[in-house]
């Protein structure tokens, strides 16, 4: 870590120089609705970026704009570079045993897409991977949209049969369904790291162990929690690991999947296209070896090189302070948020082992009534689903209110929601 | 302030003691319409009957989940339709889609005779998030309407 930076010191106890950060993020000064400053609570939707990543994709068009892997100029080695270089931080921010292990897509969505296909071609092609009757894929109830609908489409395709774990009233899986779930039939275990709605950090390593004792792959859906601390992909133990750079301070337009070697050896490709061959013939091709053979035309490079520079920044700032942060933000919101009458939060009610999304509901009030007081206060919350549908009707609610929290919020921020919270009751006469 | 000039006293009002609300029998079409993006949904009927010849919207009941706008909004749309001829609720329902439209700059003066308490929705229109709220019973009403009417033609053919 580079001395001065706005992280804690080097034991990384102490919590971050929030005031120094804000500085980073020229969007916290903007005022919205007629002058009423930003509060961003809406950072698991999408985070915002520092001046150090916006100042990258800039530097990036203005100096160093070409094409990657094909131009035999020195800005298309330039670019190259700072493509490669993006998955090689990637790739270390993670923990892969190497660089070819980490695959760019658009978003995470894109990521698990990958996998999905990659699946259902292998069955057209009875390759290795192939899916055969009988097979499962179980996933859980509080998955994000994202990570079910794909697995949805592949049964469709497959025959393949799609199961899932259940999540107990307080919102945790239902563990005592895996042994049932988990099987010899099982091909394919995919689940959240951290829920995007509950906060509820699912022990995946006890789900990896139980997955690959029958044989079955685990993809982790790590969207929500590589944004907020350490997540190396070997101590998780699992085989496909995805997350999207726009909610860890990246740009948009830019994802990582993660996978180990031999199954990306294995593994038919998803999109074809230019950069993703060896050797191109009108009746069949074969193709480039794992990333590239995932990476069919030109790529986002410019915001593959901006998701190098959040990397940088996150690391810079340091992932234990801004977990530690987090858990601060929490430990006075949970406590705050749930002595307001009629409010119900969602999910894990202690700080502990908990990420800092918070959903709730408000008896009376409409999360999207209640997101509309907030938003003309400068509060921005979500409201509605949250892209996990099947986890509100399980919940036996329509809807929620959704405040998260980044490296950027202060405890001030946590006040004005509460207070927002209190405001709305009074308008609405609740 | 803006959020007063959503939440007017008439939305309230129907969001807090909703008219018609639900589900009536006998019904000539019911439909189910959700708001993908938050959930919100409703269950509608439409009953018609011929009066002199023109089909005239004798009822319409519903059962619907979501928020203050959405339900305040299928409140209003039962009382400017119930007991108009069809051909005249479906302008009734034009112009409110045209008011929510109008990002609270109506070209023309919205027609305050024909949209009544539905008026007050105009400062919806500034919201683009909230706009479909507002329209999610009257789409579920045409699209019920519809069914009705051409339920109806099957039956005289
Ligand atoms: C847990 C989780 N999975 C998947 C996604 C989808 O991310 P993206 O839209 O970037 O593909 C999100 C965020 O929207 C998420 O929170």
């Amino acid at each position: 870590m580079s001395t001065g930076s706005p992280g804690a010191a080097a034991n990384g106890k102490q919590s971050l120089d929030v005031g120094r950060i804000r500085k980073d993020f020229p969007i916290l000064d903007r005022t919205v609705r007629g002058g009423r400053p930003l509060v961003y609570l809406d950072s698991a939707n999408t985070s915002q970026k520092p001046r150090q990543v916006i100042d990258t994709l800039t530097e990036f068009y203005e100096r160093h704009n070409a094409n990657i892997h094909r131009a035999t100029h020195e800005l298309g080695e330039e670019a190259t570079e700072a493509y490669e270089g993006a998955r090689l931080k990637a790739a270390r921010f993670i923990g892969a045993a190497d660089e070819t292990e980490v695959i760019f897509t658009k978003n995470v969505s894109e990521a698990i897409n990958l996998v999905a296909y990659s699946f259902g071609n292998a069955t057209a092609l009875s390759g290795p991977l192939a899916l055969r009757d009988g097979d499962e894929i179980v996933i859980t109830e509080m998955e994000h949209h994202s990570n079910l609908v794909p697995w949805q489409l592949l049964c469709e395709r497959t025959g393949a049969r799609l199961r899932w774990f259940s999540v107990t009233e307080d919102g945790r899986l239902d563990l005592s369904q895996a042994g049932e779930l988990i099987n010899p039939r099982t091909r394919l275990v995919a689940l959240a790291h951290q829920s995007n709605v509950l906060g509820t950090i699912n022990p995946v390593q006890d789900i990896v162990a139980r997955a690959h004792a029958a044989g079955a792959l685990v993809l982790v859906d790590a969207a929500q929690s590589v944004p907020h601390g350490r997540v190396d992909v070997a101590d998780l133990g699992a085989d496909f690991v995805g997350f999207t750079g726009h909610k860890m301070c990246g740009p948009t337009g830019i994802g990582v999947l993660w996978a180990r070697r031999e199954l990306l050896a294995e593994m038919p490709p998803f999109l074809g296209g230019g950069e993703m061959i060896e050797s191109v013939r009108m009746e069949r091709s074969t193709f480039a070896p794992p990333p590239h053979k995932f990476e069919a035309g030109t790529m986002p490079i410019a915001q593959a090189v901006g998701l190098g520079a959040a990397i940088d920044y996150l690391t810079d700032v340091g992932l234990d302070g801004i977990r530690e942060h987090e858990h601060e933000l929490l430990r006075h919101a949970l406590p705050a948020l749930a002595e307001i009458e009629g409010l119900r939060i969602l999910g894990p009610t202690a700080p502990e082992n908990r990420g800092s999304a918070i959903s709730f509901t408000l008896d009376g009030i409409h999360p999207h009534d209640l997101s509309q007081v907030l938003d003309d206060r400068g509060v921005a919350v979500r409201a509605g689903h949250h892209c996990a549908w099947p986890l509100h009707r399980a919940l036996g609610i329509q809807a929620s209110t959704r405040a998260s929290f980044y490296l950027y919020n202060t405890h001030a921020e946590v006040d004005a929601l509460v207070e927002g919270i209190r405001h709305a009751k009074r308008f609405f006469g609740g | 302030m803006l959020l007063e000039s959503m939440y007017q006293e008439i939305i309230l009002d129907h969001y807090r003691n909703p008219h018609h609300k639900g589900l009536r029998d006998p019904y000539d079409a019911q439909v189910y319409h959700v708001n993908p993006t938050c959930g919100d949904e409703v269950t509608l009927r439409v009953t018609l009957k011929d009066v002199g010849g023109e089909q005239v919207v004798d009822d319409v009941s519903y059962e619907s989940l979501g928020c203050s706008i959405s339900q305040a909004s299928a409140s209003v749309m039962t009382d400017l339709v119930i007991g108009k001829p069809v051909s005249e609720a479906m302008k009734i329902g034009d112009a409110f889609l045209a008011l929510m439209q109008s990002k609270g700059q109506a070209r023309s003066e919205p027609d305050e005779d024909l949209l009544e308490d539905a008026l007050a929705f105009a400062g919806v229109s500034k919201y683009p998030a909230r706009i479909k709220c507002a329209l999610l019973s009257w789409m579920a009403w045409k699209d019920a309407t519809a069914r009705a009417l051409a339920e109806t033609d099957g039956g005289q053919a």
